[in-house]
């Protein structure tokens, strides 16, 4: 079975597990600030296509970008259900909209395998690792870094 | 340690400031004794300061600038204008130290030598041996017949005082007064009723009664000050010794010009030619018979972060108000009164919260005010021509960030003023103007604004000039149909630069462009106004605040978005008969003989498109005073909205300024018109560049 939550012991992570068109996913626990649900976002003109828009945390302006169609997977109608994870990198509050968040797992960092050469991008560009569960779920590790919308220029 | 220094110098930024102030105090011939006393303070404690982190540069020029002033202090040396253009210079390279100690750079040497040498040579000269002697000064000055002294052996110190109405009103008793000068030492005291008139002339608030007190023996000044310590304010006072037989402490200035005492000769004759212009603050700046500065209150030191977390926080507590009254509203409460009054009263103290907490952020003008007397010092070195500063509702307060960002733009406009603005004093002689250019910097609050002023009584801009220039650089087409203040907006187009060879006062490379784009970055706007022969007046006009703003919610595709209220000029709903098509996209709206372009915002922000026909019309100007008609949707509310930064977490978005917080909790955003506007001239300009060369 799987460990239960931990603290982060040498050579383990704690993951924040989600789906996204079926397929699992799963960012750093580090990173994530909250999860919350779905609410309206305002659309930011000349955005590139994946940012869903802004929304208000807390008297904070934060973007959602929708991972479905960061992706690939073609972009997403989001309903009361979807979830955003809000997620903090080199100082921005992000929000990442995905289906439903599944699992918080504690992983060895030795299993966490490289990326095997794979057609589909851009998928590739962002999935850092795979991890394959016990149940025989494989998990798709998210670079972060790489999903967020360039601050300026991207819209150019 | 650095936690120390760093205080040191944030001790020294106000000591600076305030050896600044008082030595304009000084130009003024009567100034109050306190003053040189606060300046010498100051001196000293930065020479203090600089000596505990061993700064040795800075305690070196301190010391000798200190040992000057206590010259002046103690009335061993006089104020001509020279001597307060080299403390002023003084206090400037003072200054420089502070600055070059702070950044650990080094100072410029040769100029600090300059200067010492400069107050060595007058310390030198005086004489410390003949120093009780008053009129003994190291400069040659024309004194007239100045009294000689007569030593005599008597030793002691004469009080003249004549009390205030003041003094009587507030209950305090002469009487007591002359007993505890008494006791001080042998008093021989003397009723003056020669001022005193005749009983159908007396008048209550004018008491003329006055009394010399001759005290011999060894009596200090400073015991004596002690007695009036209290009522200084409202007693007029001059202590002289009888060795002098002269008074030498300058009276305390009165509104009151009748004086007891013959007035000091120290202050009465000038110095044949000033050398240096002096730059006079004008007596009308000083508030008549206001003598003391406000009192200084207790104060405390705060990280300006904690200001900034309170303000989101209220920020936060006028959106939830906001949310909370909408939702009362759903739930059909609205019509309950005590809801209706517990709501009334939670909005007006999130009001009177958030009104305090800019309040606590405001910080008056003076800050930056201050620091453009030496900015109009060194340009008017640099130029040769005599100028004065005046300034004007320096007690205009503003954000403190803006404080600090108007220090560039204003910088610059002052040289700007002093090398473009006014002619040379020979044009100017020519043209019966007074020598001496006198440029005004003002600040008052105009309807929820701040409007800052920069006048020159100068000769007006050249416009024909500005034209030659503008179309030989291309910035304009040859010919071009231009009003007076179009060709005047041209100076703030980049790239421009009105005198011919660049000089080393405002041809840094810097024009006026940058001035705009620093305080539309602000939030403001600047504009210019000349008359030809009578001078150039630029205004800034500034919100009173870069945290809140007053917007029109209008309704765009479907989103609600926000359009700062300064820029609408009208709202229309137009007539078909109003509408004139250009070409394929284009549509120009006709508004009483004007024609202004159309702009579609929703096709700006590529939202879906709204029907042609239908919509509003908003007439929006830009702080360069071109128009435009934006179409939208609808406009549905006029609200203060706080703003909110869409770049901490994204990043810009062309056209857009901000982002703000709606009732509903959802976001909203700050339309920038300026820029939406701009984006539309700037192809119109690029177009005409190109027509030019074609040509």
């Amino acid at each position: 079975m799987l460990q239960a939550i931990s603290s982060n012991a040498i050579g383990q992570s704690d993951v924040v597990a989600f789906k996204l068109a079926d397929q699992d996913f799963c960012i750093d626990i580090g990173l994530v600030r909250e999860i919350r649900g779905w609410t309206p976002t305002t659309m930011l003109p000349h955005a590139p296509g994946y940012v869903k828009g802004v929304i208000n945390l807390r008297g904070s302006v934060v973007t959602v970008v929708d991972l479905s169609a960061r992706l690939g997977f073609g972009s997403a109608t989001p309903s009361q259900r979807h979830v955003v994870i809000i997620a903090m990198h080199a100082g921005r509050v992000v929000g990442l909209l995905a289906d439903l968040v599944s699992d918080i797992l504690t992983i060895d960092e030795d299993h966490i395998q490289g990326v095997p050469d794979i057609a589909s991008n851009p998928a590739r560009e962002f999935i850092t690792g795979m991890i394959t569960l016990e149940d025989g779920r494989i998990l798709r590790k998210i670079d972060l870094a790489q999903l967020l919308p360039v601050p300026h220029g991207a819209d150019a | 340690m650095d936690e120390f220094r760093e205080m040191f110098f944030v001790e020294c930024d106000e000591l600076l400031e305030g050896l600044a102030n008082g030595l304009r105090k000084m130009e003024d011939p009567d100034f109050d004794k306190e003053t040189v006393h606060a300046v010498f303070r100051a001196v000293h404690s930065i020479k203090g300061g600089a000596a505990a982190f061993a700064l040795t540069t800075l305690v070196t020029f301190a010391h000798r600038f200190e040992t000057l002033l206590d010259l002046i202090r103690s009335d061993r040396m006089d104020t001509p204008p020279q001597i307060i253009a080299l403390l002023h210079r003084s206090s400037d390279c003072l200054s420089d130290l502070v600055m070059s100690a702070r950044q650990s750079a080094e100072p410029d040497q040769a100029h600090v030598d300059g200067l010492l040498a400069e107050l060595d040579a007058l310390i030198e000269d005086d004489d410390p041996v003949a120093d009780t002697s008053f009129e003994f000064t190291p400069i040659v000055l024309d004194f007239g017949d100045a009294p000689t002294p007569a030593p005599t052996a008597e030793e002691g110190i004469i009080v003249r005082m004549t009390p205030n109405f003041e003094l009587y009103r507030s209950g305090n008793d002469p009487l007591a007064l002359l007993a505890a000068l008494r006791k001080l030492g042998d008093a021989t005291v003397e009723l003056n009723v020669d001022a005193v008139p005749r009983l159908e002339d007396w008048a209550l608030e004018r008491p003329q009664l006055g009394w010399t007190v001759r005290i011999s023996g060894a009596v200090s000044e400073l015991d004596v000050r002690s007695v009036f310590e209290f009522v200084d304010d409202c007693c007029r006072l001059s202590i002289s010794r009888i060795e002098e037989e002269q008074p030498v402490m300058a009276q305390l200035p009165m509104a009151d010009p009748v004086m007891d005492t013959p007035p000091s000769p120290t202050s009465a004759p000038q110095a044949p030619v000033a050398e240096v212009p002096p730059v006079v603050a004008p007596p009308a700046a000083r508030p008549s018979g206001a003598v003391t500065e406000p009192a200084q209150g207790a104060t405390i030191r705060v990280g300006l972060d904690r200001v900034d977390r309170l303000m989101n926080m209220i920020g936060e507590l006028v959106i939830k108000e906001a949310m909370l009254s909408q939702v009362i509203q759903t739930a059909g409460l609205h019509e309950s009164p005590d809801v209706v009054a517990g709501l009334d009263s939670i909005r007006q103290l999130a009001g009177d919260i958030q009104e305090s907490v800019m309040a606590i952020r405001a910080q008056p003008l003076k800050l930056v005010f201050q620091r453009m007397h030496r900015i109009l010092r060194e340009a008017a070195d640099a130029t040769g021509k005599p100028v004065r500063l005046v300034t004007i509702g320096e007690q205009t307060e503003v954000d403190k960030t803006m404080i600090e960002r108007l220090v560039d733009p204003l910088t610059h406009m002052i040289r700007n003023s002093v090398d473009h603005g006014l002619e040379d004093a020979l044009t100017r002689q020519r043209r019966g103007k007074p020598q001496e250019g006198t440029i005004t910097l003002s600040a008052a609050h105009r309807s929820g604004r701040v409007q800052i002023e920069v006048s020159d009584d100068g000769g007006g801009i050249n416009r024909p000039k500005v034209r030659q220039i503008a179309e030989d650089k291309g910035l304009i087409a040859p010919g071009s149909n231009l009003t007076p203040s179009e060709i005047d907006q041209l100076l703030f187009l980049p790239g421009f630069s009105s005198k011919d060879e660049v000089s080393a006062l405002s041809g840094r490379g810097v024009g006026l462009d940058v001035v705009r784009r620093e305080i539309m970055a602000l939030g403001g706007r600047v504009m210019i106004d000349s008359v030809e022969g009578k001078g150039t007046t630029f205004s800034i006009a500034l919100p009173l605040t870069l945290a809140v703003l007053e917007g029109m919610l209008i309704q765009l595709g479907g989103q609600t978005m926000v359009l700062p209220i300064t820029a609408v000029q009208e709202t229309l709903q137009p007539d078909r008969s109003m509408l004139h098509g250009v070409g394929k996209d284009s549509q120009l709206l006709a508004n009483r003989g004007d024609l202004i372009p159309i702009i579609d915002l929703c096709q700006t922000f590529g939202l879906d498109e709204a029907e042609k026909e239908g919509g509003v019309l908003i007439v929006v100007e830009s702080d360069s005073r071109k128009r435009a008609a934006f179409r939208v949707d609808g406009i549905f509310d006029q609200r203060q909205v706080v703003i909110k930064s869409l770049e901490q977490n994204y990043g810009r978005v062309p056209g857009v300024s901000a982002a703000t917080i709606l009732g509903d909790g959802k976001i909203a955003l700050i339309i920038d018109p300026e820029e939406i506007i701009l984006s539309l001239s700037n192809d119109h300009g690029r177009h005409m560049a190109a027509m030019a060369s074609n040509g």
